[in-house]
């Protein structure tokens, strides 16, 4: 067999015959990605205005009183959907792309040179194999956060409804939709069988597997439209509980 | 009529440039078209893989405006006609002549892939369901055209082919996708688990979806075969809960 070596590993960072604004795509999700790490930090310092009658912002959910914690709260919360999203399957795509250039986009060059790159085959990045049990607990917070929007109908003993009961019951159920269309999740109710006709139990599992693929196909959209929501509900409950904007009741 | 010019690469191992030639354009006409004008009307020399014109052979890939794509799948009137369009071979794999490149390393790893193996030898007892084979009837529609393997940064920007060093070697999106076709199988009775993780590198693939993005047939590499593949090693070799089970029960 001839020579393998490709013509492409001296390609420095973004070069590239591409002439499409292949760049677009890396800075939105790098800016998107940016902004939400940015308020939602800010928020988190903020330890106040997290809620607001029977609304509570999804960063301080649970409700934890640490005294002797010196931070706010949210920081003993937030690692957990944190943890979820950093090593998400998507969620990798989009900052290898965006913010480690490896690579920015397809078939331009990448900021790595030839022999440096390890993939996720060395520390840190081999930690991504633990998705699973980041997940684990982010379902955990699918339960807490789910309680919380139910909360949220109950004004002093009365059932009612406002906005902020509306924001919160979207938050749940798109964070609900990207938490259980997690890849891992996919392999773990069903994707692992090699047989779905077997037995009984892996019958079922086809069933959930295929559910499961169906929300999977759009774990991107689910992503991005549920970390918007979890940041607006935070920034709405903070709005609300800091007198800024007023509770519109509906019922 | 209207005119595309093609600045089609010309060359072979020891190097090239491009050459410009004036196409007169047809309705429906694709880049492999075009190359065949050249080579009709200009230069006869010009060497081009091709078979069927109907994306279904996987000859004739290459990078036009520097996408990897089917030249037969690629359409002149996608383009802006006032400006040259370039053709060249794909990059992750050496130049034999001006558009041909020697894909035979996938050939190689090809190989190393554990071929079906299957449980139970007696095919009349065989009954498979449509259910169990959705699944690998996707992988099937693979026509080993390598624009996967030759967009996969991993191959192409980091050279991860070296057939002695498992080390420094990837075997990329198509080989994934043929690994998962052969362990997702419902009559398959071999374990390439190992292999995908020791021997195909899974771990050098950062799922950036290049391959997915690339692919004529619409597979879904990244999603359906490398993922899936990933949590299968995760299951074998990182899980740290199923490694105690497994020393507990003894099960595999």
């Amino acid at each position: 067999m001839a020579n393998s070596r490709s013509m492409a590993i001296n390609d420095k960072l973004g070069q590239t015959e591409r002439r499409d604004s292949w760049w677009i795509e890396p800075l939105l999700s790098g800016l998107g990605l940016g902004l939400f790490g940015i308020y939602a930090t800010w928020a988190a310092f903020q330890g106040t205005n997290f809620e607001w009658g029977p609304y509570l912002s999804p960063f301080y959910s649970p409700h934890i009183n640490a005294p002797w914690f010196p931070l706010s709260p949210a920081f003993l919360i937030l690692p957990f959907p944190l943890l979820f999203r950093a090593t998400c399957y998507y969620y990798r795509k989009a900052y290898y792309r965006a913010y480690f250039m490896s690579p920015p986009g397809c078939a331009v060059g990448p900021a790595q040179k030839g022999g440096t790159y390890t993939g996720e085959t060395k520390f840190p990045f081999i930690l991504q194999n633990l998705h699973r049990y980041f997940f684990y607990f982010a379902a955990i917070f699918i339960l807490i956060l789910t309680y919380d929007a139910l909360l949220a109908f109950n004004f002093d003993g009365r059932f009612g409804i406002g906005v902020g009961t509306l924001i919160m019951v979207a938050n749940v159920i798109f964070l609900g939709l990207y938490t259980f269309s997690c890849h891992s999740w996919r392999h773990i109710v069903g994707g692992k069988e090699d047989c779905f006709s077997c037995d009984k139990m892996s019958k079922l599992k086809h069933g959930a597997w295929s559910r499961v693929s169906i929300i999977n196909e759009n774990h991107m959209r689910w992503a991005w439209i549920s970390l918007f929501t979890v940041g607006f509900t935070d920034l709405y409950i903070r709005l609300v509980a800091s007198g800024v904007i007023n509770d519109l009741r509906i019922l | 009529m209207a005119e595309a010019r093609l600045k089609v690469y010309r060359g072979d191992s020891g190097g090239g440039q491009y050459v410009e030639y004036k196409v007169p354009v047809e309705a429906g006409m694709v880049i492999l078209d075009a190359i065949h004008y050249i080579q009709g009307a200009y230069a006869p020399d010009l060497a081009v893989r091709w078979n069927c014109k109907a994306a279904k052979c996987g000859s004739c890939s290459g990078e036009v405006n520097g996408k990897p794509s089917l030249m037969c799948k690629t359409r002149l009137d996608d383009f802006d006609l006032s400006e040259p369009i370039e053709v060249r071979p794909i990059k992750t794999f050496p130049v034999v002549k001006d558009l041909v490149t020697d894909v035979s390393w996938n050939y190689e790893i090809n190989k190393r892939i554990v071929p079906f193996t299957p449980t139970n030898t007696n095919t009349d007892e065989w009954k498979i369901y449509q259910d169990d084979v959705d699944r690998v009837q996707e992988f099937r529609k693979c026509i080993e055209c390598f624009l996967c393997q030759n967009v996969c940064h991993v191959l192409r920007n980091h050279d991860k082919k070296d057939l002695d060093d498992p080390k420094h070697l990837f075997a990329g999106p198509r080989f994934m996708v043929r690994i998962a076709s052969l362990e997702m199988h419902p009559m398959d009775g071999a374990n390439r688990v190992p292999f995908t993780k020791n021997e195909a590198g899974i771990g050098y693939c950062n799922i950036t979806k290049c391959c997915t993005e690339v692919c004529p047939e619409d597979i879904h590499i990244t999603d359906n075969a490398i993922i899936p593949m990933k949590e299968r090693v995760v299951d074998e070799f990182y899980d740290p809960v199923l490694m105690i089970w497994r020393k507990m029960t003894g099960k595999k």
